[in-house]
This record gives C-alpha cells, sequence and structure tokens, in this order.
C-alpha cells in the first residue's frame, strides 16, 4: 500500500483530467492547438496557443510538454502540464518526421531553416 | 485529540481547484489504537498514549506485551502520548483515525531529518568555500576559525564539520490539502523532515 498510495493519487489526478475526454495524444514534431482555459474574474474564456511540441517530460501526473512559437519574430515557448484541468482540449494540425526526442535545437534556427519535414503518417485527429 | 503518528510515504503533486499545481507530501496517518489514558486521578494529568504499526509478539518484552494487552490492542511497534483535552473522552482499545483532520487547515509535522553523516561547512552551514581556480587552496575548506592571540581561543558555537541530520524537526504550518479517511492518508503542502517510510507525528497547529 505504501508505493501504491502515491500511484493511487497519481492515477486518480490523470483519470480526473482525462474524465469526458480522450487521452491526450500527440508526438515531438507536431504542431498542436493547445486550448487553454482562462479565468478573468469570474468569466472563464478559451484561447488557443498554435505551436511545435518540442518536448515532452515526467510521467504519470507530472507529464508536461513545451510548445513553441514565434509571435512576432520572438520565440516564445509554453510549457503546460499535460493534465492540466486547465488544458480543455489539444488538438494536432501537422506532423513532422524528426529523429529527436526534445527539439531544442530550434531555438537557434530561424526563418525556413527551422522547418521540420511533415510526417507522411496521416495526422491523428485526437482531442484530450 | 491533538494528533497522530503516521508515516512519510512521499512525494507527489495535485492540481487544485484553481488548476494549480501543488507540492504535496503523501502521509499514511493512523489508525492509532488508544493503548493507555491517562487522568488526573492516575497520573496527574489527562494524556492519551497511541500506538502505531503492528508489531510481532515475539519481538516485544513481555511487560510491553501485557501493556498492549490491557488495551485489549495488538502489539505496537510505536508508541507516542499526546495531551488530551478537558473533556475529551476516549476509552483504551478505540482507534483514532485521519478523521480528526477533516476540519483542520494547518498542521504541524515533526519527525527525525535526514541524516548526512560527517559533512562539511559547505553543505553543513551552506558556507561560501574558497575560490575553485587561480591555485585556490582552500576550495571546501573552513576558512579562519578566529583571530590570533586575542582572544587566543576559537570562539564557542564557531560553525565547523561535524554530524548533519538525524536529529527531530518541525515543519510548521503546512496547509492540509486532502483527509483520505478510507485510505488513512493525509495529503500536507510542501515536504516534511524525514526519509521515506519514516516516523512523523502529525498535530494540529499551533500557532495558527
Amino acid at each position: 500500500m505504501i508505493a501504491k498510495a502515491i500511484d493511487m493519487i497519481n492515477a486518480e489526478q490523470v483519470a480526473k483530467a482525462c474524465e469526458g475526454k480522450e487521452a491526450p495524444e500527440f508526438k515531438i514534431g507536431d504542431s498542436v492547438k493547445v486550448y487553454v482555459k482562462i479565468k478573468e474574474g469570474d468569466k472563464e474564456r478559451v484561447q488557443a496557443f498554435i505551436g511545435t511540441v518540442i518536448a515532452r517530460d515526467g510521467g504519470g501526473n507530472d507529464a508536461t510538454f513545451t510548445v513553441r512559437r514565434i509571435t512576432f519574430g520572438v520565440g516564445v515557448e509554453k510549457v503546460f502540464p499535460l493534465y492540466s484541468p486547465y488544458i480543455d482540449k489539444i488538438e494536432v494540425e501537422r506532423s513532422a518526421r524528426v529523429r529527436r526526442a526534445k527539439l531544442y535545437y530550434l531555438r537557434k534556427l530561424t526563418g525556413k531553416k527551422a522547418r521540420l519535414r511533415e510526417a507522411h503518417r496521416a495526422p491523428k485527429k485526437s482531442s484530450k | 485529540m491533538e494528533g497522530l503518528i503516521g508515516k512519510k510515504i512521499g512525494m507527489t503533486q495535485v492540481f487544485d481547484d484553481q488548476g494549480r499545481r501543488i507540492p504535496v507530501t503523501v502521509i499514511e496517518v493512523g489508525p492509532c489504537p488508544v493503548v493507555q489514558v491517562k487522568t488526573t486521578e492516575t497520573d496527574g494529568y489527562n494524556a492519551v498514549q497511541l500506538g502505531f504499526e503492528e508489531q510481532k509478539p515475539h519481538r516485544m518484552t513481555k511487560s510491553m506485551l501485557k501493556h498492549f494487552e490491557k488495551a485489549t490492542v495488538k502489539p505496537c511497534r510505536i508508541t507516542r502520548e499526546f495531551p488530551l483535552a478537558e473533556g475529551e473522552e476516549v476509552k483504551a482499545g478505540e482507534n483514532v483515525t485521519v478523521g480528526i483532520f477533516d476540519d483542520v487547515k494547518y498542521v504541524d509535522v515533526s519527525g527525525i531529518s535526514k541524516g548526512r553523516g560527517f559533512s562539511g561547512v559547505i553543505r553543513r552551514y551552506r558556507f561560501a568555500g574558497g575560490q575553485q581556480t587561480h591555485g585556490g587552496h582552500s576550495k571546501r575548506r573552513v576558512g579562519s576559525i578566529g583571530a590570533c592571540e586575542f582572544p587566543g581561543e576559537v570562539q564557542k558555537g564557531k560553525k565547523m564539520p561535524g554530524h548533519m541530520g538525524s536529529v527531530n524537526r518541525k515543519a510548521r504550518n503546512l496547509t492540509v490539502v486532502q483527509v483520505r479517511g478510507e485510505d488513512n492518508l493525509l495529503l500536507v503542502r510542501g515536504s516534511i523532515p524525514g526519509p521515506k517510510n519514516g516516523v512523523v507525528i502529525i498535530k494540529k497547529a499551533l500557532k495558527k
């Protein structure tokens, strides 16, 4: 029970986040649209953050993923907790063929060099 | 009841109702059988002795076995005494569970901190140490420990290398994140002293 207690709590958190939704499914290099719930006062709205998944970290309910995009010529990266209750859904728009688990090299590249080769597999439409 | 005996299980994170990630320590708390009730008439003060974690009878002394037998409680590895508030009544043999923290917002958790063995001053007292480059000879050393003929001695209490850890420490005013009665688990925000599986004492916060 001792080691299992933490697993149980973690599984519960994951289950809660996935309630009524499919488990989020995306890969490194995918262009994703992350719908984030934003609270303003007592109103709640959904905002989308579009970018490339350059890293996935952690496991269980600690799992996070990093999305990078260029806005107004400035690179912006956001780290999202995968099972955050504030993530409404994640849509995969395009998949890329990448050979690395972490695409940190994209940070040094700009313009045409920062493109990724598109994967030939059909992009899976998945929502969290 | 003021507090309970528990066991540190480990740390993880949970999301609160605002979607924030909260680091939590999971503690297995109780159920603790009441081994002995001390009263003003018999002992001069009001208190209860609680037990925690079963122990095989052959590992106990005969006198302790009888002590548990008297309360019709299975032998416990750990016993601790907690003060009993005036007017509160418990009977020997009853079980006290984590439920006593249901309406509690803050707790103090004390336990024996992790032992670090003989440690140098950098780890033990967060000294800066000497320079690592440019031919530094005093990389992790203490440095000067005092002046010359005056005062002619090292000041008492001078921070020097020595044994670190394995002492009783208390983490105060930890927020209770979750009380899981059926699993006997308590989730508190932040870290608590001691290793995993270490025995800790959980009390209602004294200063909040």
